[in-house]
C-alpha cells in the first residue's frame, strides 16, 4: 500500500552522488611475522546506493557498522579498497590529489567532537577562515567580512571573531564547526553525529540549524547518527546499516513504520521512547554485534537475528 | 511508603580556582523501598554529584557535603567515618558506572573481580565464592558462566562488562543500587537488554534503583518517579506519567519538547530552550534557569523559587500556574487533542 511514495526525492530530482560496490577492508594487525597479513576488518563491505540532490540521507547503525567508515571514504578522507563513488557523475576515485582538493570545496564534513575538531590555538575567524585561504577562494578584509558571514549565518555574534573554541560551550562549538565546513558553500556535507555529543537542550538547536540551513542552502546531506528519533525528524530517506553492509534503505515513513528487515525492527523496537504511553513490544537482540573481523558471523539470517 | 533513602537540603561543594563552587544546591528527595527513581539532567546539573554524594565519594575527588543529611535506613551517611562508610558501600548500597571498561581491572579475571566482592563481603570459602560468583554472573544474563569466569575485561565487549559490573554489584546483595548513566555508552540494542536486566532486578528483589540518567526515554521507560535537576537543584519530581502528561515545570516541559518523537512531525522545527546551560562558577541569581525561560519574570531573576508540594508532586517555579494556563488554552485550541511535538506555537 505504501509503495507509490509521494513527493519521493527520487522522483524528483537526480542523483548528486553515486556509490557503487564500495569496500573499505583494514589489515589486522598481527599474525605471522613472515607469511604477511592477509587477515582483514571488512569495515564496509560492498555498499552501492545514491543520494539525490537535496536530500538528507540518514545512516544508522549501531557502533562498529560502519557507517563513519562509508562517510569518510566517500569524501576519500579515506581511501576505498574498492568499488567506485560518482559525483555529478565523474568518478571522483578516479581524481588525482590536485583534482580532488578542488572538488573539497564542494564536498564537507561536520564532525561529532566539537571539542576535538576544533584546533584550541586558532581563534575562530582563523579555524573559519582558514578554509578561504586553503582554497584560495579570499583575502584580507574580504576574507573577515565572510568569516563573519558564517559566524552569523550559524547564529552566532560575529563579534565573537576573535574568540577562542574554549570560550564557546559544546553547543556553540558545534556551530563553528558547521560554519567551517560550510564557508565554502558546498553542495554536499557529511554530518557525523553532529549532535551526539551535546547535550539534549542543545541538540535540538542544533538540529533546527542544519534543517534551515538546508533548507537556505539547498544542501544534500548524508547524516550520520545512531539516535533514530533524531535520524527520523531529518531525514528523507534512512538507510540502515548493519556490519558494513546496508540492510535496508527506504523513505523514512516506510523504515520507521513498515521496516522490512528484520535487524531495522529491533533497531526500532529499542529506541527508549520518551513517553511512557507509547512503551511497545521490544524485540530484545540476543548477543552482540559480532566483530566484522570474524565475517563469517557477518551474515544476517533471520533466525540469528531475532 | 517505608523509605530507604531520605536526603535533606544536601550540598556538595567542590573547590575550584576561584573558590567553592556548589555541584549540589539544597537538594531534598526521598526514595522508597522497592521504587526506581530516575534523576534526569544534562552535564553540569549535579546528577552525578547527587549520587557521589551519597556514596560519599565526592571526598576523593575535592568535593566535600557541606550541608544536609542522607539519610539510610535511618542513619545519616553524611556523618558516618570513611571505615563505616566502606562497610556500607558495595554492601548495602553498590553503584555502578557508566564506562564498564575503566570501571574493571585489566589484570584479574572477572572470576577473580566478583569472587573478590563477594569475600569482602560474606564469610565464605573461595570454593562457595566461585560457586556464587557462577550464579551471579547467570544471573545476569551471561551464558556459559565457566568460561566466562576466566576470561579478561578485554575480552569481552562492552554490554558484557556492564553485566559484569552489575554481577559485582549485585554480589553483596544491596538495598539500593544506584546506576550512573549505566547504558550511555552501549548502543541501542544492548541498551535495551541492560534495562530490562536492572528491571528484572528490581521485580525479583524487590531492589531500590536510584538511575541517573540524561535520557528522557530511559526515564519514561524505567522510573516510577522522576527527579528533574538543572544547574545543582530539583526543579521538579513527579511520578513519570503525570511528568509526561503534564510537565509543571518549563524546564521540564523545554526538555520533553525538545526530543524528537517517534511518533512526532517530521522536519519541522524542534522546539528548543535558547541559550546553554551557565557553568557552575557562573550560576545566574535567582532561579537557575530564568536566563533560559520563556517564562521568566523579574521576580524569577531575583529570587530562586523554593521546591514546593503541589499535590502529590514538587516543583520549584514561581509561574506553575501561567505555565498550566498556557497548556490548557492550547488543548482547549486543538479541541483537547494528544499533542503533537512539533507544532507547538509557545517559543523557547
Amino acid at each position: 500500500m505504501n509503495q507509490e511514495l509521494k513527493n519521493s526525492p527520487t522522483e524528483q530530482s537526480e542523483p548528486l552522488l553515486k556509490i557503487e560496490n564500495l569496500k573499505k577492508y583494514f589489515p589486522i594487525k598481527g599474525g605471522g611475522y613472515f607469511k604477511g597479513n592477509k587477515k582483514v576488518v571488512k569495515a564496509v563491505d560492498g555498499v552501492s546506493f545514491e543520494i539525490y540532490r537535496g536530500e538528507t540521507l540518514g545512516l544508522v547503525g549501531e557502533s562498529g557498522c560502519g557507517k563513519s567508515t562509508l562517510g569518510r571514504n566517500i569524501l576519500r578522507l579515506q581511501e576505498p579498497t574498492e568499488g567506485r563513488v560518482f559525483f555529478k557523475e565523474n568518478d571522483i576515485l578516479a581524481y588525482r590529489s590536485h583534482e580532488m582538493r578542488k572538488l573539497r570545496r564542494q564536498m564537507q564534513i561536520i564532525y561529532q567532537d566539537p571539542f576535538s575538531s576544533l584546533n584550541p590555538r586558532f581563534t575562530v575567524g582563523e579555524i573559519i577562515g582558514e578554509m578561504f585561504d586553503i582554497h584560495g577562494v579570499a583575502k584580507g578584509a574580504e576574507k573577515e567580512k565572510k568569516v563573519k558571514e558564517m559566524i552569523e549565518l550559524v547564529g552566532l555574534d560575529p563579534s565573537r571573531y576573535h574568540s577562542y573554541p574554549h570560550e564557546f560551550s559544546g553547543g556553540q562549538r558545534q556551530r563553528v564547526g558547521i560554519a567551517r565546513a560550510l564557508a565554502l558553500n558546498p553542495e554536499f556535507v557529511v554530518a557525523d553525529e553532529p549532535v551526539s555529543a551535546l547535550d539534549v537542550s542543545v541538540q535540538s538547536q542544533v538540529i533546527n540549524l542544519l534543517m534551515k540551513l538546508k533548507e537556505e542552502l539547498g544542501l544534500t546531506m548524508l547524516f550520520i547518527a545512531h539516535g533514530l528519533n533524531v535520524v527520523r525528524h531529518i531525514s528523507d530517506r534512512v538507510g540502515v546499516m548493519y556490519l558494513g553492509r546496508i540492510v535496508e534503505l527506504s523513505e523514512t515513513d516506510n523504515i520507521f513504520d513498515y521496516p522490512a528487515h528484520p535487524y531495522t525492527a529491533a533497531l526500532l523496537s529499542t529506541v527508549p521512547e520518551a513517553d511512557p504511553r507509547l512503551k511497545k513490544e521490544r524485540i530484545v537482540l540476543k548477543g552482540e554485534v559480532p566483530s566484522p573481523a570474524n565475517s563469517q558471523a557477518a551474515a544476517i539470517s533471520e533466525p540469528d537475528v531475532l | 511508603m517505608d523509605k530507604i533513602l531520605e536526603i535533606d537540603n544536601l550540598v556538595t561543594a567542590y573547590q575550584g580556582k576561584e573558590g567553592f563552587v556548589h555541584a549540589v544546591d539544597g537538594v531534598s528527595f526521598d526514595l522508597n523501598r522497592g521504587e526506581t527513581v530516575c534523576i534526569v539532567g544534562e552535564s553540569g546539573s549535579g546528577k552525578s554529584v547527587t549520587s557521589m554524594s551519597i556514596m560519599r565519594l565526592v571526598e576523593f575527588e575535592n568535593g566535600t557535603i557541606k550541608e544536609g543529611t542522607i539519610k539510610f535506613n535511618g542513619e545519616d551517611l553524611a556523618q558516618k567515618s570513611n571505615e563505616e562508610m566502606r562497610k556500607i558501600r558495595g554492601s548495602k548500597i553498590s553503584m555502578i558506572f557508566q564506562e564498564p571498561l575503566t570501571a574493571l581491572n585489566p589484570v584479574f579475571t572477572i572470576g577473580k573481580q566478583i569472587t573478590e566482592a563477594i569475600l569482602f563481603h560474606h564469610k565464605v570459602g573461595k570454593k562457595e565464592a566461585y560457586r556464587r560468583a557462577e550464579e551471579l554472573v547467570r544471573m545476569v544474563g551471561i551464558s556459559d558462566p565457566q568460561a566466562r569466569l576466566k576470561q579478561y575485561p578485554h575480552e569481552l565487549s562492552g554490554g558484557m562488562r556492564q553485566r559484569v559490573m552489575i554481577a559485582i554489584a549485585l554480589a553483596s546483595e544491596p538495598e539500593l543500587l544506584i546506576a550512573d548513566e549505566p547504558t550511555t555508552a552501549l548502543d541501542v540494542t544492548i541498551e535495551a537488554q541492560i534495562l530490562e536486566l536492572l528491571r528484572s532486578l528490581r521485580r525479583d528483589r524487590n531492589m531500590s534503583i536510584m538511575l541517573i540518567t540524561h535520557d528522557i526515554g530511559v526515564a519514561a521507560e524505567m522510573a516510577d518517579r522522576i527527579i528533574i535537576m538543572y544547574a545543582g537543584k530539583i526543579m521538579e519530581i513527579s511520578k513519570t506519567q503525570d511528568l509526561f502528561d503534564q510537565p509543571l515545570h518549563p524546564y521540564s516541559k523545554g526538555l520533553l519538547d525538545s526530543v524528537p518523537r517517534m511518533d512526532g512531525q517530521r522536519g519541522v522545527p524542534l522546539n528548543s530552550i535558547k541559550g546553554s546551560i551557565p557553568r557552575l562558577n557562573e550560576v545566574p541569581k535567582g532561579c537557575r534557569f530564568s536566563p533560559r525561560c520563556p517564562y521568566a519574570t523579574e521576580k524569577c531573576h531575583a529570587e530562586m523559587p523554593p521546591l514546593e508540594a503541589r499535590g502529590d508532586r514538587q516543583v520549584a517555579c514561581w509561574h506553575v500556574d501561567r505555565l498550566l494556563q498556557d497548556e490548557s488554552l492550547k488543548n482547549e485550541i486543538k479541541g483537547g487533542g494528544m499533542d503533537e511535538s512539533g507544532v507547538k506555537e509557545l517559543s523557547y
